[in-house]
């Protein structure tokens, strides 16, 4: 089974082409350029150094969200363009799973907790821990607080190793107000990357959970900014 | 389908319109299929990029596959893909590059971004198979007002542009301070049969030094004013009077600056595009100017006006004879110039 897989959520732009249990290429980004001047170049060199046959690709993986709205379209537009091309269906990771699977049995004490910064005070986070050699979610992905996020945290009670590119953020929030132990994941595994992402690809792949390229669309986990402030002025004008 | 036939593929998505269309040799359209977001922008008064880009990665395959298979054809039977990279929302536009590289790369066929006004112009060559270049077009939409000489397939002089509000910018500001709502142009044209366009004179703007530019945000204030000054004095407001003279003052302007630019140049067509142009007060002003002067006049048709991948798919043609190509950084560029690659 043969998985291409894409993240662009966040400032890296990461393709992967993932081969059974083999990582048969991994390219990994963390540039100021745009995705969108990026991620194609990025798999047009992968394809000619390891000579791939676009169509010999059983399914299309994305990080799917939450991330940059922007940046989240990049890949999903991206996907869906090869998938309907190519006539392969896709596979929507969340994002925070996929940064969650850089890591790997971690111990029954730990819990997994990446961070992504996403302004306006919040992180896009989850919590995860590994279970029989299987990711399992604790918490779901959400937009929380970071204050939120540490408090659930500090009620688990377990070790925490954070990672994402909330880290250089909210260091000193964390160091301020984590009451468990913790620690902070490496530069080689503390961002996205598409590797991660065909991993659990291929694991949902086996489970069934595909889509066709024409349902896909970004999990962005919010709503638009405008769509928020019609909300509030409503519930307002509602509770006056 | 002839072998020599050339058939292309265009993806536009600069706005709040998620369009496709399957163009044959540059003038025969086989499918041109348009997704509108307008109902959801509505209820905001106006375009919200982040819910147009949303709507545009939900919609863009459904809209691609119905335009291939209107017009009958196979990803593989097509000779280029065309796509607009700008000018627009660069969210929005990002949708459609993105999509149209990752199609072009999956199937290698070639890439050509296209400037969105110059698929405007080029709506022009659907329904005239005549026309070719040099003539003159009045470029006029919501977020572009150009008066361009078409000098040949993908060459263009520009000669006047507006210097604050696009037309139909104006149209839609003018509409929301009347209570019309959005979009404005269509609900000015229509309130406007209703009313008198001469029951007010609002001011023409003069640019010095460059005859063939436009200013529509004094004619836009001097209507706010009006209504202002109606209100304080407990004057009634006559919307279809207000909204008839202020159409009159904008197509007045629009019509002096396209006929003076035509007889200073020496040109004989004069083309309008943009969505804009399908104002029916504008066209039959144009098209009686252009008799009284000798001008042969062209428009599109309101379907190939408003925002549609078809006029992509002509521009691209051109562009793709042209030998112009894109590569895989391929970006959306939101200010592209026109004549810009």
């Amino acid at each position: 089974m043969k998985i291409l897989a894409l993240d662009s959520s966040g400032l890296v732009a990461s393709v992967a082409v993932m081969e059974d249990d083999t990582l048969v290429a991994e390219y990994t980004m963390n540039y100021k350029k745009t995705h969108s001047q990026t991620l194609l170049p990025m798999l047009n060199e992968i394809k000619n150094n390891i000579q791939l046959d676009l169509n010999s690709i059983d399914a299309i993986a994305v990080a799917a969200g939450p991330g940059s709205f922007t940046g989240l379209r990049i890949g999903s537009a991206t996907a869906k363009g090869l998938g309907l091309a190519l006539d392969k269906p896709l596979i929507a990771v969340p994002t925070v799973d996929a940064l969650a699977y850089n890591l790997y049995d971690t111990g029954e004490d730990t819990v997994v907790c990446p961070i992504m910064d996403a302004r306006r005070n919040q992180v896009y986070t989850g919590i995860y821990k590994f279970q029989n050699h299987e990711l399992v979610i604790v918490k779901e992905q959400d937009a929380l607080s970071i204050h939120e996020l540490l408090e659930v945290l500090n009620g688990i009670g377990k070790k925490v190793i954070f990672l994402g590119d909330g880290v250089p953020v909210f260091k000193e929030t964390i160091r301020e107000n984590c009451k468990v132990e913790y620690s902070f994941a490496p530069a080689h595994l503390n961002r996205q990357r598409a590797g991660a992402v065909g991993a659990l690809a291929g694991i949902y792949f086996k489970q069934g959970k595909i889509q066709t390229a024409v349902e896909h669309q970004p999990d962005y986990l919010r709503v638009s900014q405008a769509e928020r402030e019609r909300a509030e002025r409503l519930a307002k004008t509602e509770n006056a | 389908m002839n072998k020599e036939d050339v058939l292309i593929l265009a993806i536009e998505s600069s706005c709040d319109e998620t369009a496709a269309s399957v163009v044959k040799n540059g003038r025969t359209v086989l499918s041109n299929v348009i997704s509108s977001q307008i109902d959801l922008h509505k209820l905001y008064g106006g375009v919200v990029p982040e819910i147009a880009s949303r709507k545009h990665i939900e919609k863009i395959n459904q809209v691609i596959e119905e335009a291939l298979k209107e017009a009958d054809v196979t990803l593989d039977d097509l000779d280029a893909i065309g796509v607009t990279y700008g000018p627009g929302l660069v969210g929005a536009l990002l949708v459609g590059v993105a999509e149209a590289k990752a199609i072009s790369f999956a199937k290698d066929i070639p890439l050509v971004g296209v400037h969105h006004i110059e698929g405007h112009i080029s709506a022009n060559y659907i329904e005239n198979l005549e026309l070719e270049p040099p003539f003159l077009c009045l470029v006029v939409s919501g977020g572009h007002t150009h008066l361009v000489i078409v000098k040949d397939y993908g060459e263009f002089e520009i000669l006047g542009r507006t210097r604050d509000d696009a037309a139909g910018e104006a149209f839609d500001k003018v509409a929301r301070a009347i209570g019309l709502g959005y979009p404005g142009g269509p609900k000015i044209d229509k309130l406007s049969k209703e009313g008198n366009a001469y029951a007010m004179d609002f001011p023409k703007a003069k640019i010095e030094d460059a005859p063939y530019d436009f200013s529509f945000s004094g004619v836009k204030s001097a209507v706010l004013n009006h209504i202002n000054k109606c209100k304080m004095q407990g004057e009634p407001i006559v919307e279809a009077d207000i909204a008839a003279s202020f159409q009159r003052c904008v197509v007045e302007v629009l019509v002096e600056h396209a006929i003076a630019a035509a007889k200073d140049y020496g040109i004989d067509k004069l083309a309008i595009a943009g969505g804009v142009a399908s104002n029916q007060t504008l066209r039959s002003a144009m098209e009686e100017a252009c008799k009284e002067n000798r001008i042969k006049f062209y428009h599109p048709s309101p379907i190939f006006c408003t925002d549609n991948a078809a006029m992509i798919g002509v521009a691209a043609y051109y562009e793709y004879l042209k030998g112009t190509r894109h590569g895989w950084d391929l970006n959306a560029v939101p200010n592209l110039k026109l004549g810009e690659r």
